[in-house]
Formats: C-alpha cells, sequence, structure tokens
C-alpha cells in the first residue's frame, strides 16, 4: 500500500509519497558519501579528511587535484547517471513496459553507430589526431548521432499522434539497423581501434572534466522541472489511450514533450560519458520496487541511476587497480544482482 | 442456422492459411537455390544439382558440395530457429520488446565462448560452440530457476523478462570486461557478434541439428497451450492447461533454439525480434499457425540477407547479420507504420 | 452432488480470506453468492474452479478432491469465467470460442467433428453467429461478454463458474447477458454458480442465493429467505425495505440508507 501525503503551502499543494521521498533522501546521502570516497582515489591518495580540506580550502595543496581532476569526474558519474535513468523512467512509462530503454528511441544506438564510425574511420590514421577526436569530436559526434538517431524514430513512429506501441516497434526496426551497422563497423576496423570505440561503448568516466559536468548539469537543471510537471500526465498515460482522453490529459502533446525530455537526456548524458550500460533500465525498475509504486517515480529513479553509476565507477576504479574498467561494465555486474534480489523478494 | 454459418467460414479460413503457408514454403525454396548457386564463383543450377546427384568433382561440384551447401543448411536451422524462438519468447511473455535472447541465451552463449577461450585456450571453431551451447543452457535453466523460486504456479512473464534481462546485462558486462582485456578474445568475439552462416563445415551443422530438431518439435508441442495461456492464466486453468507445464516446455524449445542458432551463427537474435512480428501480421494470434509461419519468414529472410551479402561488396563479404538488419529492419518498420500493428 | 467446498481455508500472501467455509452446490441450479466487496466471494469461487488452492480443508468434484484430478479431466465437466478477461488484440469470436475446446483436444486430433459442433452450438446459442468474424474488440461490452460465456460454453460442461458476468456492463446488458444464463441453465440443465452484485438481479435470476460476510456463509437458500430485511442490515450494514418484484414475483430490495 503506497500512502500519499498532502503538502500545503500558503495556497500551493503538492502530493508526497512518502517512501519514494524517503529514498530520494536516503539515496542524496548515500550518493554524498560514495562521491566523496570516489574522490580520495588517483595519483595521490587522499583521506575523507583530506578531501575535505581540499575542497573547501583553496591554499591547500590538493585543492587543485580536487577541484579540476576529481569532483568534476564524480559529478559527470553522477549527473550521467541520473540523466540516464530518468530518461528510462519517462520511456518506460510511456510504452507502459518494464523493459524499455532510450535504445528504443534510437539515442544511444544512434550515438554509438556515430561514434565507432568516427574511430574507424579517422582511427589509426590519423594517430596524432586521435587526442583531439577523443576530448571534441566523440562528444559532439554522439550528440549529433543520438539526435539524429532519435528524430529517424520519432519521424517514422508518428502517424496521425504518437502510439506508444508503435513507438516501440519501430524503435526495435530502427535499433535493430544501427546496432548492426555498429557491428559490422567493429569487424572492418583495426582490432586496436576496435578495442578503443569499445571502451566508449562500454561507457567511461576516464578523465571526464568540467566540460563534461555542464551539458548535463544545465540538461538536467532544465528537463527535471519540466519532466516533474509531465509526471501528473504520466500518471495518466499508464491507463490506456481511451482513460487518458476522459482524464483531460491532451495526450499527444504531453507525450510528445515527455519523449522530447527522454531524448534531449540520454542524448546529452551520452555524449559526456558514453552509453552507459543498464542504468536507464534498471535504476527505474529498482526505484519502482524500494518505493512501492506502481511506476517509475521520477526523482527517485534519477537518485539511483546517481547511485548505480557512482557506485560502479568507484569499483570501477579500485577492482583492478591500477587497470581501470569502463564503468559501463560495472553498472551491470552491480545493478543485474541487485535488481533481481528485489524482484526475488516481491515474491516471496 | 449457427451451424451453416460457422463451417464454411472456418473452411476459407483454412484454406487461405494453408495457401499462405504453401507461398513461404515457395519463398523458401527460391532462396534455397539462390543460396546454393550466388556467390563470388555463380553456379548455374543446373551444374548445382548435378553436384548434389552426381558429383564429378569439378571445381564447382567442390565448391556447391563443401562449401554452399553446409552454408545454406545451416541458414535454414538458424532462420527456423530464431524464427520460432522469437515467437514463442514474445508469445510467453506477451512483450513485444522480447528478443529469443531474452532469458540469458545469447549472452550466455557469448560469455562461455570468451571464457572458454582466456581460461581454457579454446582454439578451434568446433569448441567454441560446444562452450556457446552450454553456456546458452546455463544461462537460460539459472534466469528460468530465479523466476521459479519463491513464486507460486511458476515465474510470471514480467518477472522472467527483467530477471533474463539482468542477467543478461551481467553477462554481457563480463563479457566486455574480458575482451577488453585479450585481444584475441575480441578478434573472435566482434565477428561472433555480427553473425555469419559462412565458413562453417558439415560437422557443424550436425552438431547443431539434434537441438533444433529437438527445439522445433517442443515447440509445436508447446503452441496449443500458449493460445490458451494468451487468454490469460485463469482462463488457461480453466481450459485445463497447467501453467507451470507450459512455460517450462516453452523456455526449454526457445533455449534449444536460440542456444544452438546463435551458438553456430552468432548473435542474429533480433532475426527472432522482428520476424515474429512480420509472421503475426500474417497470421493472426493463432500460435499453431504463427510458429511454422514466424520460422519459414525467418528462413527466407536468413537466406535472402546471406546471399545479397555475398554479392554487394566483392571481393569481401557482408555479414549476414549486417544484411539482415539493413534489409529487413526498415521493411519492418514501413509494415508497422503502414497498418495498425497486430498486438501480443 | 457435484461439487462442493468443505472446511476450505483460503488466502493470499499472509492474508487469510476465508476460514474453514462449506458450501454444497446443487446440482441444475443456479446459485448466485452474494455479500460485500472483500467479503471473499470470489476467493470461494477461485478455489471451487480449482484456480486458488485450498490452504486446509478441501473442494470435491463427484466426490473427489478436485487438485487430485487431472486438471484437463476437470476442465471437461467445470467451465469457469474470471472477472474481466482479456483476449489478444485482433482475436475474432470464432477463434476465441474455439479455444474453448482446448481441453478436448490433443496433438492429433485437433478439430474433430464434435469440436465443430459444440463451437456451432455455442455461437448460436449466445446469438453470435453473425458476428463470429468480428474482432472482440470491435464488438459492445455486452457482446464481448457473451463471446466469453460462449467460449465457456463450447468446453462442453455441466458446470459452469462465472465470476461477475456482469461488471462494466449496463442495465441492458446486464440483463442480456443473464437471461443468457437463465437460457443455458434450461437448455440442458447445467448447474451454473456467479459471484454477482446486483441482489435484485441476483434475486431474479438465480434459484438459490449464498450471501457471505467476512468470509463465512451466512444464510445460503431461496431468494425470498436469504433477501430479508434482518439480513441486509446484517451482512450489508443496510437499511432497506424488501418487498415483492411487481414483474418476476421475487424479493426486491429497496434501499433507505446506512445503518449505523
Amino acid at each position: 500500500m503506497t500512502t500519499v501525503l498532502a503538502l500545503r503551502v500558503a495556497g500551493l499543494s503538492w502530493r508526497v509519497r512518502p517512501r519514494a521521498a524517503a529514498v530520494t533522501l536516503g539515496g542524496l546521502l548515500l550518493l554524498g558519501v560514495l562521491m566523496a570516497l570516489n574522490m580520495r582515489i588517483g595519483d595521490i591518495q587522499m583521506s575523507l579528511a583530506e578531501v575535505a580540506r581540499a575542497t573547501f580550502d583553496t591554499a591547500s595543496a590538493g585543492h587543485f587535484v580536487i577541484m579540476d581532476l576529481r569532483l568534476p569526474r564524480a559529478l559527470t558519474g553522477a549527473l550521467v547517471g541520473a540523466a540516464l535513468a530518468l530518461s528510462g523512467a519517462i520511456i518506460q512509462s510511456i510504452a507502459r513496459n518494464p523493459l524499455a530503454s532510450p535504445e528504443i528511441l534510437g539515442v544511444t544506438t544512434g550515438a554509438s553507430v556515430a561514434v565507432v564510425a568516427g574511430v574507424v574511420v579517422s582511427g589509426s590514421a590519423y594517430g596524432g589526431a586521435s587526442g583531439l577526436l577523443s576530448t571534441l569530436g566523440i562528444p559532439a559526434l554522439a550528440l549529433a548521432g543520438g539526435l539524429v538517431g532519435a528524430m529517424i524514430v520519432y519521424t517514422l513512429a508518428w502517424r496521425r499522434g504518437l502510439d506508444g506501441y508503435r513507438l516501440v516497434l519501430v524503435g526495435i526496426g530502427v535499433a535493430a539497423v544501427f546496432t548492426n551497422v555498429k557491428f559490422w563497423l567493429l569487424t572492418i576496423g583495426d582490432v586496436n581501434d576496435t578495442s578503443r570505440a569499445m571502451v566508449w561503448i562500454s561507457g567511461s568516466l576516464n578523465g571526464r572534466g568540467w566540460e563534461h559536468v555542464r551539458p548535463v548539469g544545465v540538461a538536467l537543471a532544465v528537463l527535471i522541472p519540466l519532466a516533474l510537471l509531465g509526471a501528473r500526465s504520466l500518471d495518466a498515460l499508464r491507463f490506456g489511450d481511451d482513460t487518458i482522453t476522459g482524464l483531460g490529459v491532451r495526450m499527444n502533446l504531453s507525450r510528445a514533450l515527455l519523449i522530447l525530455a527522454a531524448v534531449l537526456l540520454a542524448a546529452v548524458a551520452t555524449a559526456s560519458a558514453g552509453p552507459i550500460a543498464f542504468v536507464a533500465l534498471a535504476a527505474p525498475q529498482i526505484a519502482l520496487r524500494l518505493a512501492r509504486c506502481a511506476q517509475p517515480p521520477l526523482l527517485s529513479s534519477a537518485v539511483v541511476g546517481a547511485l548505480l553509476t557512482t557506485g560502479a565507477d568507484l569499483i570501477a576504479r579500485t577492482a583492478f587497480s591500477p587497470v581501470e574498467l569502463p564503468v559501463g561494465i560495472v553498472t551491470a555486474v552491480l545493478g543485474a544482482p541487485y535488481l533481481i534480489h528485489l524482484i526475488w523478494r516481491a515474491r516471496t | 442456422m449457427g451451424a451453416t454459418a460457422v463451417a464454411p467460414r472456418s473452411h476459407t479460413l483454412r484454406h487461405r492459411r494453408l495457401l499462405l503457408l504453401t507461398v513461404l514454403l515457395g519463398a523458401v525454396c527460391v532462396t534455397v537455390v539462390l543460396s546454393v548457386t550466388v556467390g563470388s564463383r555463380p553456379v548455374p543450377p543446373a551444374d548445382a544439382w548435378q553436384a548434389l546427384t552426381a558429383p564429378a568433382g569439378t571445381e564447382s561440384h567442390i565448391i556447391v558440395r563443401s562449401l554452399r551447401v553446409p552454408r545454406t543448411v545451416l541458414g535454414v536451422l538458424a532462420g527456423l530457429a530464431l524464427g520460432v524462438a522469437g515467437a514463442l519468447m514474445q508469445g510467453h511473455t506477451r512483450n513485444p520488446l522480447a528478443d529469443p535472447g531474452l532469458l540469458g541465451v545469447t549472452q550466455g552463449a557469448a560469455f562461455a565462448m570468451v571464457a572458454s577461450i582466456i581460461l581454457l585456450g579454446a582454439q578451434s571453431l568446433l569448441a567454441y560452440i560446444w562452450f556457446g551451447l552450454a553456456g546458452a543452457l546455463i544461462a537460460s535453466v539459472g534466469v528460468f530457476a530465479l523466476g521459479m523460486v519463491g513464486g507460486r504456479g511458476g515465474p510470471t512473464p514480467v518477472t522472467l523478462a527483467l530477471a533474463g534481462t539482468a542477467v543478461s546485462a551481467f553477462l554481457y558486462a563480463l563479457t566486455s570486461a574480458i575482451v577488453l582485456l585479450d585481444e584475441q578474445a575480441m578478434d573472435v568475439f566482434r565477428f561472433w557478434q555480427a553473425g555469419s552462416i559462412a565458413a562453417r563445415g558439415p560437422d557443424v551443422v550436425w552438431q547443431v541439428l539434434p537441438f533444433v530438431v529437438a527445439g522445433l518439435v517442443l515447440a509445436m508441442v508447446n503452441a496449443p497451450g500458449l493460445n490458451a495461456l494468451s487468454l490469460g492464466e485463469d482462463v488457461a486453468r480453466g481450459l485445463g492447461q497447467r501453467i507451470g507445464l507450459t512455460r517450462g516446455v516453452g523456455v526449454a524449445a526457445v533455449t534449444l533454439l536460440t542456444g544452438a542458432a546463435v551458438a553456430a551463427c552468432g548473435s542474429l537474435a533480433f532475426v527472432g525480434l522482428i520476424v515474429p512480428h512480420l509472421a503475426r501480421s500474417l497470421s493472426g494470434t493463432d500460435h499453431r499457425w504463427l510458429l511454422p509461419y514466424s520460422g519459414l519468414i525467418g528462413v527466407a529472410l536468413l537466406l535472402l540477407a546471406d546471399v545479397i551479402g555475398r554479392v554487394v561488396a566483392p571481393p569481401g563479404e557482408l555479414e549476414v547479420g549486417v544484411v539482415l538488419a539493413l534489409l529487413g529492419a526498415p521493411f519492418f518498420v514501413a509494415l508497422v507504420r503502414r497498418r495498425k500493428p497486430v498486438r501480443l | 452432488m457435484r461439487l462442493q467446498a468443505a472446511a476450505v481455508k483460503l488466502g493470499y500472501g499472509e492474508r487469510t480470506v476465508v476460514d474453514g467455509l462449506d458450501l454444497v452446490v446443487e446440482p441444475g441450479t443456479v446459485t448466485a453468492i452474494i455479500g460485500p466487496n472483500g467479503c471473499g466471494k470470489s476467493t470461494l469461487l477461485r478455489a471451487l474452479g480449482r484456480l486458488l488452492k485450498p490452504r486446509g480443508g478441501e473442494v470435491l468434484l463427484d466426490g473427489k478432491r478436485i487438485d487430485r484430478i487431472p486438471t484437463r479431466e476437470v476442465a471437461k465437466v467445470l467451465g469457469l469465467l474470471p472477472q474481466a478477461p482479456t483476449a489478444p488484440e485482433g482475436l475474432t469470436v470464432a477463434d476465441l470460442v474455439v479455444r474453448g475446446r482446448h481441453p478436448h483436444q490433443t496433438w492429433y486430433r485437433q478439430w474433430s467433428s464434435d469440436d465443430e459442433a459444440a463451437v456451432s452450438e455455442a455461437l448460436a446459442m449466445t446469438g453470435l453467429a453473425d458476428l463470429a468474424e468480428r474482432p472482440l474488440d470491435e464488438l459492445s461490452g455486452g457482446q464481448r461478454q457473451r463471446a466469453w460465456i460462449s467460449m465457456a460454453l463450447a468446453q462442453g460442461t455441466d458446470l459452469l463458474l462465472l465470476d461477475e458476468p456482469t461488471t462494466f456492463l449496463d442495465l441492458a446488458h446486464q440483463v442480456e447477458v443473464l437471461e443468457l444464463v437463465r437460457r443455458l441453465h434450461q437448455a440442458a440443465d447445467r448447474t451454473i454458480v456467479m459471484v454477482l452484485h446486483d441482489l435484485n438481479l441476483a434475486a431474479r435470476y438465480a434459484d438459490r442465493l449464498v450471501a457471505m460476510r467476512e468470509g463465512r456463509v451466512i444464510i445460503a437458500g431461496a431468494p425470498h429467505e436469504v433477501l430479508t430485511e434482518e439480513l441486509l442490515r446484517e451482512v450489508f450494514e443496510l437499511d432497506a425495505k424488501v418487498i415483492t418484484d411487481p414483474v418476476a414475483g421475487t424479493p426486491l430490495v429497496i434501499p433507505i440508507g446506512p445503518h449505523r
């Protein structure tokens, strides 16, 4: 049973689900701890106290390291995770399908194709240029690829309105094309380029700086309020189309706007850190089970996504130290058993 | 009056369905002929026929017998297996996003293959396939067991699908980690991932044949039960269907079919994602017809894509999975756009 | 004495809904189970139809424990229709009714003349022969419900369990469905057990009413024995006047207001 509290302040009123709120707040606390732990790691190991001092004392020795290297990386991880999870939560609600993720909107697959093509084509032929490609070229390529991919899916699925089921089917088709083009590009490339491309495809937070934080941060700052406004209609979208119209939701408009928000979130996140696997699919499912809601709660999903990515990054950097795994590999290793545990617990 | 109204109707429907089945069989035959005759060295149909009936040891006869025929037979097996398995999987989960690898079969096979390379030093194609099969079976059984635990009357479609996705993601992560650390594994993996039915000898065909045949038999046994299940679990039980048994048989069939296909031909699982939607638009929701339609469309598409892949990029070849996606997916999208999709 | 529940204990998860309930379904009658929401009506019906396994006690079909009889054998004598069933989109009426023959089919005998006859009869009986081609989702609510009943009918069983067959239907369609139930009963002396919400319709269309409250049977008997003003107060906490239905002669409940 989910209880709902009413929060009323001076003529304004909101409905608050205590369990979802608890998950969100508790998650944020845990997130802070994990990010601090994450910032200890690097060429110079620091204690938590040193991290704190270096953060706030501008004169301290570690200040530069924390502010210019470690904090942006930790923030990128958390923000990217939140953006992907929020995107997944929106899509799962609209498609009314727990298996849906930004992949069916063509975003992540489109971005992957663009980047792999970029790496394989320019690749080892321009050894010197690859440094430039990885700092400037890849995020731009990924963003363009993701947006074009989403545009293709959106255009093809639109037919006198947007039907959730048709969107899913069109998404499958387009994703199949993108994925297989990616596979093919991987087979024609040099095996070294292939490995480099694989790292990006898996999603990585290595060397992420403020230039990666800003776009995701801005996107979240704009799109989270927008998505929360749309959440009211998401609640209604859960029902069939007939019921929705009956509830007075302007179906196509709100659905279109929400999908647009999901696309932008996923595209910006992917551009920053690559298509980190599984977060968009698992975080909403984990959040809805923790909060005991019928459908993914948006804020809790975002927090769980940030937690999952940050926790995965921590493990990715420490487990096989000094070798650092791409974070996208660890998200699944961390998230999958937990999701299974939650499913399992619900049934007993 | 009722008796006369129903009888003729069901007969015309039956005729229409049989006619469609014949058309699909015809399409399969055409693609089989194409697959045996077309290639970097074209062989006229008459010559190919001679190679089969009275081999003379000429170069073209050797090509037909040792390369083209095993390749074609493998294409037929894989197309049938993936088409049927996809339809079963979507029927059981009632989810249009379900592909036959959903229960961890595909990623189980991939993981076992790359693990066998780095841990046991496996080198040959046959070894990869055995490991792939074993990995597929173990992963699928594991997912089904996870879904079973604590549940009354067997796993529900949603938990099964989610558990399968989670296990798949987990295994894929492990596979990615291995191939990032080991270049030889990476090299095998990237070609497996693209999917191909080329350069596999008759021994591979014999290796996977029993699994495919067993899977197809189980699938056909499963069809009426799946029809009952599609009316909801309560109605199905009211009709005397044992839910747990039906799901178990379905999962076993999917595992055998998909495991055999992906172990031998690589990650072609999305054949099983798209083809059932095409078949459903022809057959409706009756699985006794949907399964054969889906299997035959799978074969025709797979072989056609393979033939096209041989000729578009001479002197090389394009992997069948790539062609299939480029060929099948736009067709699929056009179909979805043009008419109201038949929902699960 | 074909179907009976003896001291059954039923529940979901940690919740016990029904404890120690006895019920004998009289053969050849139409029985309606009534009671307030959450009293365990549907739970009882599910147990009678072996959809829910009793925690204690037993459900007997022809004197044997129903969970010991192969489920397919049960399906040949007992048909059931859950509340608000759903079908795949695009399924036609005929396809649905054909699936009612499932328990009689095997892989080597998929479409016998018996099947053909049973389906034709079921369609004719429910007045759907002309709509056989139409997809289920294009029908009106009443027609759709008739199609589902037709499926249960094609199953060819003497016993039919219907869980709220009139939910979501307007009054005219409720009457249409219940008239059909009555015809089914009269045509072949079928035994029918249904859960009904509307007391007046239950009184009109059932031979026997079973009134439940909090998982127990309060009273079972003919409508005029069960539907009394005292019972309505006890079971439904409803102050009501009971008069005689001027059309059917059965009891008619006129609510006054909630009992305090």
